[in-house]
């Protein structure tokens, strides 16, 4: 039988089916409790409605590697970042044409800054790797992507947002 | 499971969870602490959470209004995401206001009576046009992110973790809904006529927002809640930040008599909406998909 934890990293998000849920940092933990997996998951977004899908599939994968008895938890602090997603999750974004985020934004002390102009992030093309792209908008098919064009291929992308 | 088969992603389910009123689905804060500290009020715990779910339930179904409806789809897309978003948020505050009592998410949201809940007046309000939609949004989420911003420093774990998750959130609603005020206040004329009668009409209804509640006054002793009226200024600061980018003046309207909507007393948008919002648990009780 596989290891738990391997079978658990084969796993594909529902919503971007090109990177495993290990490799954008939603599995955050797999371990054994006696006869029990225990996988621990953390969503990317507080309303984000493939949650369900990503537990269930989870579930099916253990259960079909043979294991009884499974249990998945949500955990929601820490909050998730993208600053956890791998190398090879964003290598795997590019290749399929979104552009993986930069560094999270770190915060000085004091409020939250407002930003009233796009925000200043120099995000490249992933088809022809112009450096400078413009948002379209910020929030594109699910809360995690924005949509942006590139002015030199002209082609739209989305962007994965940095939070 | 196949992700791109949607009726098995509906039912392929051993636990029969799925969205929507009557699923079953339950989504458990486990391994986050679920008892307060010892010295907190459950009761006051749950009226504070259910003040800050409703908020969110509330604006959130506002905004789910607007779907289908929006100028353009690239909107649609931001303002459905940010109910989703602020759906989130009620859902883990009203599970946690649930769990005292032992009643679950579905029972606050649809079980209530429009005088049962605890949201400001503000969020309930019916939205005139797209320049409403936006000044509305951008009063509520700057207020909201001010408060969470600082709730995720509470002594409750469970507030504290829901707070620091929803601050990434608000950021970029509150970053949304202001640029869209600037960009209508410092547009055409037309542009600048909807968004200017907008905020007047809004800016006179934020009073509600400052007011500390008994129980917030009680809980922002124990380390557990945020008093609001810490939070004005950092608010009226944005608020004249954006209001100067827009070209906008401040409203030279009286501030109105703060609602009472933490105290269940509501203006006659909220049973309309609550209405809306039950009518499925109300016409099949107890029903399931």
């Amino acid at each position: 039988m596989k290891e738990a934890a391997q079978v658990v990293a084969s796993v594909v998000d529902p919503e971007l089916p090109m990177v495993t849920l290990a490799e954008l940092g939603v599995v955050r933990e797999v371990r054994e409790e006696g006869a029990t997996v225990v996988v621990t998951v953390t969503p990317t977004y507080s309303g984000c409605p493939a949650m369900e899908s990503i537990r269930s599939d989870i579930r099916f994968s253990l259960l079909r590697a043979g294991y009884a008895e499974v249990d998945v938890r949500t955990v929601i602090a820490p909050a998730w970042t993208t600053d956890w997603i791998s190398e090879s999750g964003r290598r795997k974004l590019a290749e399929a044409g979104i552009a993986p985020p930069g560094p999270a934004p770190r915060r000085a002390a004091g409020p939250v800054p407002l930003t009233l102009t796009t925000r200043p992030v120099a995000v490249a093309c992933p088809r022809c790797g112009h450096a400078e792209t413009s948002v379209v908008t910020p929030f594109g098919a699910t809360a995690c992507r924005e949509l942006r064009r590139c002015p030199a291929c002209r082609e739209p992308f989305e962007h994965m947002k940095e939070i | 499971m196949a992700f791109d088969d949607a009726y098995a992603a509906l039912t392929d389910h051993e636990d029969d969870a799925r969205w929507a009123f009557g699923t079953g689905f339950t989504d458990p804060l486990i391994d986050v602490p679920d008892a307060p500290p010892d010295d907190v009020d459950v009761a006051d715990l749950s009226a504070y959470c259910l003040m800050l779910g409703d908020d969110a339930l509330i604006l959130s179904h506002r905004l789910q209004q607007w779907v289908t409806r929006a100028p353009e789809l690239e909107d649609e897309l931001a303002v459905a995401n940010i109910a989703l978003d602020l759906l989130g948020q009620a859902r883990l505050l009203l599970t946690r206001a649930g769990q005292g009592s032992h009643l679950s998410e579905d029972d606050l949201a649809f079980g209530r009576d429009a005088g049962e809940f605890r949201n400001v007046c503000l969020a309930e309000r019916a939205d005139e046009d797209f320049a409403f939609l936006v000044g509305r949004l951008f009063l509520l989420v700057t207020w909201r992110l001010a408060v969470l911003d600082r709730l995720s420093g509470s002594r409750d774990p469970m507030l504290a973790a829901i707070a620091a998750k929803g601050v990434k959130e608000l950021t970029y609603h509150r970053d949304y809904a202001a640029q869209w005020v600037v960009r209508l206040g410092d547009g055409t004329p037309e542009s600048h006529r909807r968004m200017s009668a907008a905020m007047t009409a809004l800016l006179p209804l934020t009073g509600e927002l400052f007011v500390t509640h008994p129980v917030e006054s009680r809980l922002a002793a124990a380390g557990v809640a945020v008093d609001p009226a810490a939070v004005r200024d950092e608010f009226t600061a944005i608020v004249g930040q954006v209001l100067s980018a827009a070209t906008l003046s401040a409203s030279d309207q009286p501030p109105a008599e703060p609602g009472r909507g933490r105290d269940g007393e509501h203006t006659t948008a909220l049973p309309e909406i609550v209405g809306e919002m039950q009518a499925v648990a109300h016409g099949v009780p107890g029903g399931v998909w």
